[in-house]
């Protein structure tokens, strides 16, 4: 029996040692070379694609030094592409949440006839190319239409000048609001206002006190991308604008402009402030989402 | 507050969810709306809150017609399954919201809606949790804290949608008796709907049981467990056996037995037999009983349920036995029903 004992020990014996030094392989990890492989082309990827040329606009740009940055963000023109930029993003987004809100609370919160269509036809500045976007505009308001010239004989102009890069910013970035709401005040549904109108609570104040609440931290995240991408346009803008220097160039058009001089510095000046909002606009998103993430979806019931 | 509804119907896209529906709730009572889900029982208690519009038929409060008034101006508590409670605002400013949004010629100072909060949460056992959030509190305190809010606006009639449906059964019975003393202390007309028979039955003093749009029965407890007056509400409350017999001559038959059961105001022909599984009685010889032979028991908390297979295992039928019973398979007992009903086989198909 004894010697029993000690054989089986001595055949136990290394086997345990050796899974000891084995250390235990997760089921879901991949071995040391395919970590690497994969690993090495997502970096690569990333960085030739995402790193680099966000790298390059700031190198490009300080390339003369920072005092010839600031004189080319200095430069009359520039600085009227920028106060274009704000003062078309200042109209375009308000309005654009005000339009979104509108139509997310219709089709969440009501039932009603051709809201699949609606909910397509929100959806609509996806999938339209920008050029054609402003195409429609011109269209619309071109010397040839029936519009544009009626306008211009009361005085309104509204291709070639700031109405027109409106409307195409308004068109194109459409859809952000709305569709950051729709999904959201679907999932909340319509049980909160009920309680507040048994309460005793007017449409206006329900929708103050009660809807508005629920939706901030998304309607925020909405306003957010709606405004980057509003600054940042380019394809609708450039077919409405004209192109005119100081008068109706945005950022994006300025920097084209710039470039096509082979004035590099300043149209990489110009540019790092649109990347600069581009960061700002990913920090503040990352931070909506890792903060308030489940308002921002919805599927937080309380 | 009297509640009247007057033949109310209401369509949803052609499906109708009530159909010709009346009822008089007195004031001070507490009543409860008891069927299976797509009886109508949330859509009639939608109805009185003005949630929705009958399609037909008007709704009285007291002796004002209240069919199309607008929710805001019925002033009705309504408490929801899911509790509804703002989640951005603390539990005194949930209790307190319905006076905040008064106009300003009666809407309360601050201090006095503040006050008003507290002594709600007095009232509904949750002193000291005024500034937590909804989501910092339990299942049956968030729904006492949405009944505090809709006390809070002296409802003339409170509502309430499957308040306990998403708690526990632990929490259930609890609140189940604290809304009884809520309801003692404060008397509000109150209407609750519910699909649990035994929470209805315990917490209400009249009991309304619906199906398919209708109104099957009203009455206490006693009378609807008891005194069942169809197939659906014997069958939906409590326990039921059932057995297809003959009528014939104002006697009962099954198959070629008579069963000693009378049953004069009947028309002769086909009938269903319905009786309680305890109320029987076991007897020894059977001149006049159903007999039949044990084909499965079970022990069922205090008794025994025994499955019979009568009339040569066409039909079974369960009744109840004292545990010391000595009932065996394959025994064959007998018993005679002692409160029973049977219903033309017409209106037990329909």
């Amino acid at each position: 029996m004894a010697l029993d004992i000690v054989r089986e020990e001595t055949v136990l014996g290394p086997a345990r040692l050796s899974t000891a030094k084995r250390p235990f392989k997760r089921p879901t990890t991949e071995g040391p070379v395919a970590k690497a492989v994969l690993m090495t082309l997502a970096l690569g990827f990333l960085g030739f694609f995402l790193v680099l040329p966000l790298a390059a606009v700031f190198i490009e740009a300080f390339r003369k030094g920072l005092g010839e940055f600031m004189l080319a963000l200095g430069d009359p023109d520039t600085i009227s592409a920028i106060k274009l930029t704000l003062t078309v993003a200042a109209i375009a987004v308000p309005l654009n949440l005000v339009f979104g809100v509108a139509a997310a609370w219709a089709i969440a919160k009501f039932e009603f006839k051709g809201k699949t269509f609606l909910i397509t036809l929100i959806d609509l500045p996806f999938s339209v190319s920008p050029v054609i976007s402003g195409l429609i505009y011109v269209l619309l308001f071109g010397a040839n239409s029936m519009l544009g010239p009626w306008l211009k004989s009361h005085g309104i102009e509204v291709l070639f000048a700031v109405p027109g890069i409106v409307l195409a910013t308004i068109f194109v970035t459409f859809p952000f609001v709305a569709r950051e709401l729709i999904p959201l005040m679907q999932d909340q549904g319509t049980g909160d206002e009920e309680a507040a109108i048994s309460l005793g609570a007017s449409g206006w104040q329900t929708f103050w006190y009660v809807t508005l609440p629920n939706i901030k931290w998304g309607l925020l995240y909405g306003v957010l991308l709606c405004n980057a991408r509003a600054m940042g346009e380019f394809g609708a803008v450039s077919v409405v604008s004209g192109h005119i220097r100081g008068l109706t160039n945005t950022m994006p058009l300025q920097v084209e402009i710039l470039y096509n001089e082979y004035n590099f510095v300043a149209a990489f000046a110009v540019s790092t402030l649109l990347a600069g909002l581009a960061l700002v606009t990913l920090v503040l998103k990352s931070f909506l989402e890792y903060r308030y993430g489940d308002e921002i979806a919805g599927s937080a019931k309380h | 507050m009297d509640v009247s509804i007057r033949h109310v119907c209401k369509d949803f896209e052609r499906f109708p969810a009530l159909k010709d529906v009346s009822l008089d709730i007195r004031s001070g009572e507490l009543i409860a709306l008891l069927g299976p889900s797509g009886s109508g029982k949330t859509t009639l208690l939608r109805l009185i809150a003005g949630l929705e519009p009958p399609t037909r038929g008007a709704i009285f409060f007291g002796d004002e017609d209240a069919s199309f008034k607008s929710v805001q101006e019925r002033n009705v508590g309504f408490v929801f399954q899911h509790y509804a409670l703002f989640r951005h605002m603390t539990v005194a400013e949930n209790i307190g919201f319905g006076l905040k949004v008064r106009p300003s010629s009666s809407r309360p100072a601050k201090s006095e809606i503040r006050r008003r909060a507290h002594e709600l949460l007095d009232l509904v056992q949750l002193s000291g949790l005024a500034d937590r959030y909804p989501n910092q509190l339990s299942g049956g305190q968030r729904q006492r804290v949405a009944l505090a809010r809709a006390l809070a606006i002296e409802p003339r009639v409170l509502l309430l949608d499957e308040p306990f449906g998403a708690l526990d059964a632990q929490v259930r019975r609890e609140l189940r008796r604290w809304l009884r003393e809520i309801h003692d202390a404060t008397n509000h007309t109150t209407v609750f709907v519910t699909h649990d028979q035994e929470e209805a039955l315990e917490l209400a003093d009249r009991v309304v049981v619906m199906s398919q749009g209708r109104i099957e029965q009203v009455g206490g407890a006693d009378d609807v467990y008891d005194r069942p007056n169809s197939p659906f509400v014997y069958g939906f409350i409590g326990d039921s056996s059932v057995l297809p017999v003959k009528v014939d001559d104002g006697q009962l038959w099954l198959h070629d037995r008579t069963i000693g059961l009378a049953a004069p105001e009947l028309p002769s022909g086909q009938a269903t037999l319905y009786f309680r599984p305890h109320e029987i009685e076991l007897l020894d010889g059977c001149s006049g009983c159903i007999s039949g032979v044990v084909a499965a028991s079970r022990r069922v908390g205090g008794s025994r349920r025994v499955e019979l297979e009568v009339g040569g295992a066409r039909d079974r039928v369960e009744i109840e036995l004292p545990t010391d019973h000595p009932a065996t398979q394959k025994s064959r007992i007998a018993f005679r029903p002692l409160r029973w009903r049977a219903f033309p086989a017409v209106s037990a198909a329909a």
